[in-house]
């Protein structure tokens, strides 16, 4: 019954706002720990933004989140919520470890394809059962996809531990051939002569791009996306259109799972040249709040990556230089900002609208 | 005299008058909903409110019951100007409200729902008790005959809407605003509602009915007031007017009540139904052996009580219910009934269908009026782009003569579908369906919830579609639209078939006889 918003309120003043609020709850935990919150920000946003190096790091991390982020809002349009982004990372790092180690690859070019291939097809399998389950037994898919999360990392324990396992003590594969070695952006910009310090931010920040066109394209041009949204808003509507809601959600997962598998091209094949045990790290879960934020479209998905991009690297500096701010503090203030926008969202929406109701009357 | 100087008298207690607005308007952007209404509703009355769909009836009662705030104007409740900022208010001042869409919570009982907002407490058992005797009495005084441990979600519409009637009662409102209260009813469960009407105008409570049927508005009003496009035309004494001038004055033009059409030219049978039966998932039987063919240029009226395996009928020959056996033939070839997956393979051979529900089935609420123009046909070679995306131009294109040629308002093609009318929501959907021009159009309620010029426009483009040669199979509950358009008559009783007519040679008193199972030729059919 509310009025609707204007657009620019929806897509800028309210995460907007609640950004500001979580800035200002975590603000008040910087105080009470005794540290000058004014302080923090400012290394925060110089540890992040300040520096050649802090943004190629910052935009290293927001790749990742693209990736996992596209993926939850993509399954967001069809009405599934996938909380299993983190098991399909990792089972994505597994395809694109499979492809690099079993052929000795003479140029990343030509290994890309491929590893692409390897890690959405694992990645998307991961998520084709939680997809089949629903679709087929009504078994409801935040249940099973958070399970199979569980599941992904045991299955990854076993493999490096049992068939990957390079000699040593640390659980890792062995390093990738180098004609696997993802181009990173530094050695890309040097080529044409622009300076860059020396990050892990590779030429998968460009196919994080490619990757948010395509899902633009996919949901708000394409059949299926049409179809896809059909089903998201109303089912029955979806099977009066002769649309098949087992085919629909079973496909949307695989996509999904796929998506998030995808994110091993970054960190793995781009940065960490070998698979190495939890190298997910969080990810999956932080596309969630990604995905809310960016309002699971493809633009709000990128400028939610790069905000949680500078989250992450502007709070590893800061709890280097900070040293009363701690690793956890970090996490303290990310999950203030997952709180905010995603969890409290109408905490400030439905202010925000009774304002624009009462502005509109005059 | 003694009534003008009633109407100005300052002292609340005198006044005679529940409600009175003055000077409301209200706009949404550039739409002005309500321009300058005035209305005065007297105590104990029933007034009723007529309009088309989109005349503004709705907006002006969510400002009385405080949905939506006016821009201009004062409200005088009891003669007292009362702002209203929200329902809390409202229901302070003592007006209640039956919505359109009930607002209940399914899985509850009915004596949680009453109290649900109004427990006084945090512990739940006192209040419960004292409830449970306040609705007894309630419902003895106004025949609601409501049990109050039933859960909700399994009773019928009927009797949800009488839980509603309850809530407000339970609140001690004077003023009950239902707004189209008989939209979902049963003409039976319709009578009971009127008696309960007239119940509540004995006590002294005053009512306001929305509705655009007419039929109503003479049975059981006493004032009623014509809104037109945003404007409070006029208020009438019913007892002292016709439909046909509240018709009149509803359009601003004469309008038929009854179609227009010439007798049927029958061609060969299009779609034949051989003993077809349905059993859901609790293994009742919903459908018992049903037959019946429908021959090109013919109209097949499908009458009955809903809930009596209409729905069920529909949804097998359009293909998204299975059916549990029996057969269906398409010009002679049967048509797969295993699936709930067909409606794709009806539309390719040319069965149309609209849905009973356009909000849940028909149409796609969130998306825009051109996208839910392809809905169902999206997989047509005409509208594809390449590449596996839609041409929305070619959408667009075809979004846009189906606006001009069905008369949609307003007419935009790009604003989103939960924002038209009913009765324009409803012409986007036939809109889709007839472009195709199908050899077989089923129809459920085609005018429901649709104001009089629409159902006017949508009942020739019905018959047109007829007499262009195409079969018609029209499942409606209100019976004046199965013998306007009908040509014949089946009528559906408990799953069944229980007589056949010929729409010229029945009346509304054997139909009705049909319709509770009674064949006045043969005694008590099955």
């Amino acid at each position: 019954m509310t009025p609707a918003l204007p657009r620019w309120a929806d897509l800028v003043l309210i995460p907007g706002l609640n950004l500001a609020l979580a800035f200002l709850v975590a603000g008040l935990v910087v105080v009470f720990i005794g540290e000058d919150p004014i302080r923090a920000v400012r290394i925060l946003i110089q540890g992040s933004l300040g520096s050649s190096y802090g943004i190629g790091f910052t935009l290293f991390y927001a790749t990742t989140f693209v990736f996992t982020g596209l993926a939850v809002a993509i399954a967001f349009h069809a009405s599934l919520f996938n909380i299993g982004g983190e098991g399909q990372a990792a089972l994505g790092g597994v395809g694109a470890t499979l492809v690099c180690l079993a052929v000795p690859w003479p140029h990343w070019a030509l290994a890309l394809p491929f590893a692409i291939l390897g890690a959405g097809l694992l990645g998307g399998a991961w998520a084709f059962i939680p997809g089949y389950l629903q679709a087929k037994r009504g078994s409801h898919i935040v249940i099973t996809t958070i399970m199979f999360n569980f599941i992904a990392s045991a299955l990854v324990v076993y493999l490096l531990n049992n068939v990957l396992k390079a000699p040593g003590m640390s659980l890792e594969t062995r390093k990738f051939g180098e004609g696997t070695y993802l181009p990173f952006m530094h050695e890309m910009l040097g080529a044409i002569g622009i300076e860059m310090s020396r990050t892990p931010m590779n030429l998968t920040s460009i196919l994080a791009l490619a990757a948010a066109f395509l899902t633009w394209l996919l949901i708000w041009r394409t059949r299926l996306g049409y179809e896809i949204r059909a089903f998201g808003h109303s089912e029955p509507a979806a099977v009066y259109a002769g649309i098949d809601p087992v085919r629909i959600t079973i496909l949307v997962m695989v996509m999904s799972g796929a998506m998030a598998g995808l994110m091993a091209l970054n960190v793995v094949m781009g940065y960490q040249h070998r698979l190495v045990l939890d190298f997910v790290g969080g990810a999956g879960f932080v596309g969630i709040a990604v995905a809310l934020m960016g309002r699971s479209h493809p633009v709000g998905v990128i400028l939610a990556s790069i905000l949680f991009g500078i989250l992450y690297q502007g709070g590893a500096e800061l709890a280097f230089e900070m040293p009363a701010i701690t690793r956890d503090m970090i996490v303290v203030i990310q999950a203030l900002v997952i709180l905010f926008t995603g969890a409290l969202e109408n905490l400030v929406r439905l202010p925000v609208e009774r304002v624009f109701a009462r502005r509109a009357r005059g | 005299m003694t009534a003008s100087s009633a109407l100005s008298a300052p002292d609340p207690g005198a006044s005679t008058l529940a409600i009175e607005l003055v000077g409301v308007s209200k706009s949404f952007g550039p739409v002005q909903a309500n321009k300058d209404i005035h209305l005065a509703v007297r105590k104990g009355a029933i007034h009723g409110i007529v309009g088309e769909n989109g005349a503004g009836k709705s907006t002006l009662m969510s400002i009385l019951y405080g949905f939506y705030h006016a821009d201009a104007g004062e409200i005088r409740v009891n003669g007292v100007t009362t702002p209203i900022p929200d329902s809390q208010a409202a229901i302070r001042a003592g007006i209640g409200m039956v919505h359109q869409h009930f607002m209940l919570v399914e899985p509850f009982t009915v004596l949680e729902n009453v109290i649900l907002g109004a427990e006084n407490g945090a512990l739940l058992r006192p209040s419960l008790a004292r409830a449970r005797a306040e609705l007894k009495r309630l419902e003895q005084e106004y025949e609601l005959d409501v049990d109050p441990d039933a859960v909700v979600g399994e009773l019928s519409v009927g009797h949800q809407q009488r839980v509603e009637i309850l809530k407000a009662l339970y609140r001690e409102c004077d003023i009950l605003i239902l707004d189209e209260p008989t939209g979902v009813l049963t003409p039976a469960e319709a009578d009971h509602l009127f008696r309960i009407l007239g119940h509540l105008k004995e006590q002294g409570k005053t009512i306001i009915l929305i509705t655009h049927k007419l039929r109503e508005i003479m049975a059981i009003t006493d004032q009623v007031s014509v809104m037109r496009r945003g404007e409070m035309v006029r208020t009438l004494t019913t007892s002292e007017t016709s439909p046909a001038e509240i018709a009149e004055l509803m359009v601003g033009r004469r309008v038929l009540l009854r179609v227009e059409k010439g007798p049927a030219r029958p061609g060969e049978t299009l779609l034949e139904v051989r003993n077809l039966s349905v059993t859901d998932a609790k293994g009742v039987a919903r459908l018992k052996s049903v037959s019946f063919a429908v021959r090109a240029g013919e109209i097949l009226g499908v009458a009955g009580v809903a809930g009596n395996g209409q729905s069920e009928l529909l949804e097998v020959l359009a293909g998204y219910a299975p059916a549990t056996s029996g057969e269906v033939l398409f010009k002679g070839r049967p048509l797969d009934l295993s699936r709930h997956t067909n409606a794709d393979d009806r539309r390719d051979v040319g069965i149309a269908h609209v849905p009973e529900d356009r909000h849940r089935r028909g149409l796609v609420m969130a998306f825009a009026a051109w996208e839910n123009s392809c809905l169902g046909y999206h997989r047509e070679e005409r509208l594809q782009g390449g590449f596996g995306t839609l041409d929305r131009d070619a959408i667009r294109d075809l979004a846009r003569k189906g606006i001009e040629r069905f008369d949609i308002r307003p007419p935009s093609c790009d604003l989103k579908t939960a924002n038209f009318s009913g009765g324009n929501q409803q012409k986007i959907v036939l809109a889709r369906e007839i472009e195709r021009e199908p050899e077989v159009l089923l129809i459920g309620q085609p005018t429901r919830g649709v104001d009089i010029g629409a159902i006017e426009f949508i009942h020739n483009e019905i018959v047109a579609l007829r007499d262009r040669g195409k079969a018609i199979v029209l499942v409606s509950v209100e019976l004046d639209e199965i013998q306007a358009l009908s040509d014949r008559i089946i009528v559906m009783f408990d799953g069944a078939i229980s007589g056949e007519r010929a729409a010229g040679q029945t009346d509304e008193r054997e139909l009705g006889l049909l319709m509770a199972g009674i064949d006045p030729g043969k005694g008590r059919a099955a």
